[in-house]
C-alpha cells in the first residue's frame, strides 16, 4: 500500500474543472526519506520503513539513531508502510510525485483531544428536558439491573475521555497534486489539529 | 514553521483568485456572462439585473443579481472567483446607501427601483455604452 507522512497545513477551498467550489485540507509532504525495509524472511512481514523531518544528531539518542543506517540523518517522524506497492531503495527520498495517479486516499492522525466529556458529547444522548420538573439533564441514565444482570456491561456508553485517538478517513478524494509546492489537496476534513502529522495512504476501498 | 504553513495555504487561494475584478458595487444593474457546459460543447449565457448583495471575502466572494422574470422575482448568486463567471458588464451605477439590498424583495412599483448614481463632471467609463440600460425592475 503505498503512503506518505505529511503534516496537515489547514482548510481551504479551489475551484474544480466545471467552476464548482471544493473544500479541501490542504497537505504538506517534506520528502520521506526511507529508512529500512522489512522482509517477510527476517521481520515476519513486508514493510518499508519511513521518516520525515531531520533531527540533529546530538538530540537522539543513541538506540533511537540505531534504527538508521550509515550516511542516514535522524528522523523526528518515523512510521512504516507495509507491502509498499512501489520498488524503493534504503536512503531514496519520496515525494508527492507518488500519488500523481492515486484517486482516492485513506487519511490517518491523532484527533484532538477533548479531555473528560460527558455522555452528551461522547455518545450523543439525548439527555433530559431542562425544565418543567426535570431532574434528568445531561445524565448516563441506568447503566444495569438490579436482580439480573447485577453487574453493568463492558462496553458501556460513560463519560471519560475523548480524542486524541487515532482515527483512519477513508476514501477521500485527491483533488490535486501539486509537486512544486509538496502538497496535496484532499477533499474534505482530515482528522487532528494544524500542523499534525498525518498518514496519507491509498485507499483501501476504493481506487 | 507555523507561519510557513499557513502561507503555503494562501498561496493556494491565491492561484485560484482573478487577478482582475470586474469593478461593480451593489446597487448597480450588471450584466453577468456565465458559461454553461452541455455535454460538450459550452456556451456563454447572459443573466442581467441588480446587485442586492456581495457576501464573503476570499476564494468564496460571492453577489447575488435579482431580476424580475416575467413577474416572479429571480435570484442568483455567483461565486465572484469562479472561472465560469467569464465577465461581469455594468450597465448602469446604482446610488444606495445599504450593503445589502434584501429590502427590495418586499417592495413594488416605483420604491422597487434603485436610483441611477450620477457622477457630476464627468461620463463614467466604466459603464458599458452599447447596452440599454435594463428597464425590468
Amino acid at each position: 500500500m503505498i503512503g506518505l507522512i505529511g503534516k496537515k497545513l489547514g482548510m481551504t477551498q479551489v475551484f474544480d474543472d466545471t467552476g464548482r467550489l471544493i473544500p479541501v485540507t490542504v497537505v504538506q509532504v517534506a520528502p520521506n526519506l526511507v529508512v529500512g525495509k522489512k522482509t517477510t524472511e527476517k521481520d515476519g512481514y513486508d514493510a518499508i520503513v519511513v521518516g520525515v523531518y531531520e533531527k540533529k544528531k546530538t538530540r537522539v539518542s543513541k538506540p533511537y539513531a540505531g534504527q538508521f543506517g550509515e550516511g542516514l540523518a535522524p528522523t523526528r517522524v518515523l512510521r512504516e508502510f507495509r507491502d509498499f506497492e512501489k520498488d524503493v531503495q534504503v536512503g531514496e527520498k519520496l515525494d508527492v510525485a507518488l500519488l500523481e495517479r492515486v484517486r482516492y486516499v485513506d487519511v490517518v492522525a491523532n484527533s484532538k483531544g477533548r479531555g473528560f466529556q460527558g455522555v452528551v458529547k461522547r455518545w450523543n444522548f439525548g439527555g433530559g428536558r431542562a425544565t418543567h420538573g426535570s431532574k434528568f439533564h445531561r445524565e448516563a441514565g441506568s447503566t444495569g439491573q438490579s436482580t439480573y444482570p447485577h453487574k453493568t456491561f463492558k462496553n458501556n456508553k460513560m463519560p471519560g475521555h475523548m480524542g486524541n485517538e487515532r482515527v483512519t478517513v477513508q476514501n477521500l478524494k485527491v483533488v490535486r497534486v501539486d509537486v512544486e509546492k509538496g502538497v496535496v489537496l484532499v477533499r474534505g476534513a482530515l482528522p487532528g489539529a494544524r500542523n499534525c502529522d498525518l498518514l496519507v495512504r491509498k485507499a483501501v476501498k476504493k481506487s | 514553521m507555523k507561519g510557513d504553513g499557513m502561507n503555503l495555504v494562501q498561496s493556494i487561494q491565491a492561484e485560484q483568485m482573478k487577478s482582475e475584478l470586474p469593478a461593480f458595487q451593489v446597487g448597480d444593474t450588471v450584466r453577468v456572462s456565465f458559461k454553461i457546459v452541455e455535454g460538450k460543447t459550452e456556451r456563454v449565457q447572459a443573466y442581467e439585473g441588480l446587485v442586492i448583495a456581495v457576501k464573503n471575502a476570499g476564494i468564496g466572494k460571492t453577489f447575488t443579481v435579482r431580476k424580475n422574470s416575467y413577474g416572479v422575482g429571480v435570484e442568483r448568486v455567483f461565486p465572484l472567483n469562479s472561472p465560469r463567471v467569464e465577465k461581469v458588464e455594468v450597465l448602469r451605477r446604482g446610488k444606495v446607501r445599504r450593503s445589502k439590498l434584501y429590502y427590495i424583495r418586499i417592495k413594488v412599483g416605483k420604491k422597487s427601483k434603485v436610483k441611477e448614481l450620477i457622477v457630476s463632471g464627468k461620463k463614467d467609463e466604466s459603464v458599458t455604452e452599447t447596452a440599454a440600460p435594463a428597464d425590468k425592475a
